[in-house]
């Protein structure tokens, strides 16, 4: 049994240690928000938060996450609405197909939490790995920039 | 979906047939039908019985006021649901907050697949003669291959115009008949609002609802009335995509997030080589590790079948396999080029090809010019690499079979699954989910055929997941061409031929021929074929056709010592749209300023699917590398019917096409296809993004396409700004292979 806390709440899974993250959370969780697009950490749609750190989650292992945190598209709001960077995507109408959107919006996340506000090159840095085949980098880059705004008057 | 209790049949009108009922819970449902009309003697042949309808729609008015429109398009993206919508609910006058769309399940009531097939088997130029039938609907919805199709970018122009809009007004009309009778006014004096009608003088208010019994007693008008432009609410605003809420929450379930109880996940590898088989396999190895269940041999591939995706892989790795490749494993890319350009140099000899465009004497005016050039271009395959790998999920229980994908056709995904395992095609139900990308792979169903023979052979629920590997190893691609071009000057330098002789030819017919005023043309293909299979791809043969023609008329600028953007414009004298859109885009970027050392500003043009697009590129050279800093796209689709949408789509068909024509290559090596994934098949990332700006002109013209006429500019206008920075002639794509050290 490796124990993980899954959007806050701790689970015990019996799946194989060395199962990539990404299956155990989609398949043995039912989290299905977190995207399989390569396998070999290249396009970043599997993108989720381990104890707040971006990482691609289809080539970490199950076992990697034990006794950790991990944070999905679907643990992003709280009780009190969506995560400004929800907002912004929704505001700036940034999805198209969609299916990048949650490793783009999980990467920006993590972005923010340790640089409230970025810079153009720390953008790129922090999104380069994530891949967007209908090109919305454009507005990713404004939402992104629009959330840090928002952030910065509110606090 | 609940079907209508016997709908009163409308009159059949230019437009299509009107229908309405009502549904259990007292719902109003207005149909729309679109059909051949009277005036296609080759469309009658086709069409069975006379009942056949072209294109239906649903528009339901719930007792809760909510209205739904039920549309035979998928989202796959491009805003087609929220376009839609707009169209439906201004000609309603409807409460935008209170609008859903639906999907259509696959169903013949949603489209007409036999009529499809008629023209799917024949003869490319059928359409034309249907030109004027139904406003071309007909023409326009069998170019896109099929119908329930959402593809050749035609969901707004057909179905919204022809469709979504005459539902719109048709229900608008029976509700306000219904409310003018029972309140016993005239219903001049109605004022129909936000999903309420009112009467000012007396102060009735209800809503639609309350009178959706009573409209459905009325008989829909059978030419109601369109809104004139000028009084558009909600078309031409940029409404809020409906579908953009569950994109951002992790809820929008795609094809590959279907679940069901005890369901079975498995993954395939077919042959490497194209048209290849089985020869053997050991599964020993593979059987032996856990959660493999089951290896199905499909005869051309092989699936591993097991309690998840991982452990599938693991064991798809584990197989021991020998194909058997007929001689195909021979094929390297240079051997494919070296055909096609065979069979061009053979053509040119024997002055053969399938001739498009003849016109002037082409050889003489050759002969008469006082500068002369030649040029061979070439363009390699190219894969899809949509986000979502491809992926079906089956189900066969109690004489039905259940399929749960991502498909551009529900109705081909129905016909293709039925046919594979020997199923009516009644028998199989289709549920369609957003689509994550799409760009034309998801209109061939051979991951849906696969998935329902393994889930037929493994006798329980399956969803069979691709790896990216084989997405991008067994792809349908876009063809890789050579292209050749002769042109010619007078002595003022003023372009007189222009010939162009390539390989390949598939749809749409036009793609290769040109707006400019040249007297002498001839444009002309030769079949030259390989074992590649062929996929359309984002604009089809546009995006390769506008690489090579506006290279070439560039090319003969710079022969002629002009200035590329005057020298197009001065061949446009007869063609207005297309020399406001290029005005508006070299305006725009300023074009004939100064750019500074290694940067350069290139042009193009081009029409596709019913929008002509001109595109002004910036781009630095340093160092061998290339950096598009900027992109101007000017659009005359017409009318947009969602500008920030429109705006959205060129952006995208923007950086679709700079990927093309940066980086893309599939390259074939023994047969098979030589890159694997996103490290070898790289795509643009957002540190790569230019600017975009998009300027918008409403025409007034026919309703354009959206989805994919930003794409065909973007890699010509790219190549032309390298020449600019440089002085370097791209004649081949992609950039990548080009060593601009200069």
């Amino acid at each position: 049994m490796t124990e993980v806390t899954i959007n806050g709440v701790a689970r015990q899974l019996a799946a194989d240690p060395d199962m990539p993250l990404l299956w155990a959370i989609r398949e043995e969780l039912g989290l299905t928000g977190t995207k399989f697009g390569c396998g070999i950490a290249q396009c970043g749609a599997c993108t989720v938060h381990l104890d707040g750190a971006a990482i691609r989650s289809c080539t970490t292992p199950l076992r990697a996450a034990a006794g950790r945190a991990v944070t999905t598209i679907e643990g992003l709001a709280t009780d009190a609405g969506l995560h400004p960077l929800q907002q912004a995507w929704i505001d700036e109408q940034v999805p198209q197909c969609g299916y990048c959107q949650s490793g783009q919006i999980m990467s920006a996340a993590a972005l923010l939490a340790t640089r409230p506000a970025p810079s153009d090159g720390d953008i790129d840095s922090a999104m380069r790995g994530n891949i967007c085949r209908c090109g919305t980098y454009a507005r990713i880059r404004r939402a992104i920039k629009r959330a840090a705004g928002e952030g910065q008057s509110d606090g | 979906m609940a079907k209508p209790k016997k709908p009163r049949l409308g009159k059949w009108t230019r437009r299509g047939l009107i229908t309405a009922g009502v549904v259990t819970g007292g719902a109003l449902v207005v149909g729309i039908a679109i059909r051949p009309g009277h005036r296609a003697p080759k469309l009658r042949d086709v069409v069975a019985d006379p009942d056949e309808a072209l294109l239906n729609l649903w528009v339901k008015i719930g007792p809760d006021n909510r209205i739904t429109a039920i549309v035979p398009h998928a989202e796959m993206g491009q805003g087609v649901h929220t376009a839609l919508a707009q169209m439906l609910a201004d000609e309603l006058d409807a409460d935008w907050d209170l609008v859903d769309v639906q999907e259509a399940p696959a169903h013949e009531e949603y489209a007409n697949h036999n009529l499809a097939k008629g023209f799917l088997f024949g003869d490319a130029e059928i359409p034309r003669a249907l030109v004027g039938t139904v406003d071309g609907v007909v023409l326009k919805l069998t170019q896109a291959m099929d119908l329930q199709i959402t593809g050749g970018s035609l969901s707004v122009r057909a179905t919204g115009l022809h469709g979504m809009r005459v539902a719109g007004a048709a229900a608008r009309g029976m509700l306000a008949k219904a409310a003018a009778a029972a309140w016993k006014v005239p219903k001049r004096e109605l004022v129909l609002r936000n999903s309420h009608i009112l009467h000012e003088s007396s102060g009735r208010r209800a809503t639609y609802a309350e009178f959706a019994a009573a409209a459905a007693e009325i008989a829909p008008s059978s030419k109601p009335k369109l809104k004139d432009p000028k009084a558009f609410s909600l078309i031409g605003t940029s409404a809020k995509r409906q579908d953009v809420p569950a994109k951002v929450d992790g809820s929008a379930a795609f094809g590959i997030d279907a679940q069901l109880p005890d369901l079975k996940i498995a993954t395939v590898r077919s042959c490497p080589v194209f048209g290849g088989r089985v020869a053997a396999v050991d599964d020993t190895a593979a059987l032996k590790l856990p959660g493999v269940e089951r290896v199905v041999n499909l005869g051309d591939a092989l699936a591993v079948v097991a309690d998840g995706y991982w452990h599938a892989k693991r064991g798809l790795a584990a197989l021991a396999i020998e194909w058997s490749t007929n001689g195909r494993e021979g094929v390297d890319q240079a051997g494919v080029f070296a055909q096609f350009e065979g069979v061009l140099a053979q053509a040119d000899i024997d002055d053969a090809g399938d001739v498009e465009v003849d016109r002037g004497d082409c050889e003489a005016a050759l002969a008469a010019a006082s500068r002369r050039l030649e040029a061979e271009y070439r363009v390699p395959y190219l894969a899809h690499a949509a986000m979502e790998p491809m992926n079906c999920t089956a189900w066969l229980h109690d004489g039905v079979c259940e399929i749960w994908t991502g498909t551009q056709n529900p109705l081909g995904a129905r016909a293709a699954a039925a046919e594979a395992i020997g199923f009516e095609p009644d028998d199989v139900i289709v549920h369609n989910a957003y689509l994550g990308g799409a760009f034309g792979r998801r209109s061939v169903h051979d991951y849906v055929v696969q998935a329902v023979r393994v889930a037929k052979a493994a006798n329980a629920p399956t969803k069979l997941i691709w790896s990216r590997e084989e997405d991008i190893a067994q792809d349908r691609y876009r063809p890789a061409i050579t292209s050749r071009f002769r042109g010619g000057l007078d002595d003022k330098g003023h372009p007189i031929v222009w010939t162009n002789l390539y390989v390949d030819k598939h749809e749409p017919a036009q793609a290769p021929r040109i707006p400019y005023a040249i007297d002498n043309q001839r444009i002309a293909s030769m079949p030259s074929p390989t074992h590649v299979p062929f996929g359309v791809w984002r604009a089809v043969d546009h995006s390769q056709h506008a690489f090579f023609t506006e290279s070439f008329i560039d090319e003969l600028a710079v022969l002629a010592n002009a200035d590329p953007y005057r020298f197009r414009r001065d061949l446009l004298a007869r063609q207005p749209r297309h020399r406001k859109v290029l005005d508006a885009a070299a305006e725009t970027a300023g074009w004939g300023g100064e750019l500074g050392p290694g940067r350069g500003r290139g042009i193009a043009l081009h029409e596709s699917f019913g929008s002509i697009v001109a595109e002004v590129v910036d781009a630095r050279v340093d160092a061998g590398d290339v950096r598009v800093e900027r992109v101007v796209c000017a659009i005359d689709a017409g009318y947009a019917v969602n500008p920030d949408g429109l705006r959205a789509q060129m952006e995208s068909g923007i950086v679709y096409g700079l990927t093309a024509a940066l980086y893309g290559e599939i390259s074939l090596e023994r047969g098979h296809v030589k890159q694997s994934n996103f490290h070898d098949y790289p795509m643009l990332r957002i540190d790569e993004m230019p600017e975009v700006e998009t300027v918008i002109i409403d025409s007034g013209g026919p309703l354009g396409g959206a989805g994919e006429p930003g794409t065909p500019p973007v890699a010509p206008a790219v190549a032309n700004a390298i020449h600019d920075a440089i002085g370097v002639r791209i004649r081949e794509l992609p950039i990548s292979k080009h060593d601009l050290n200069v």
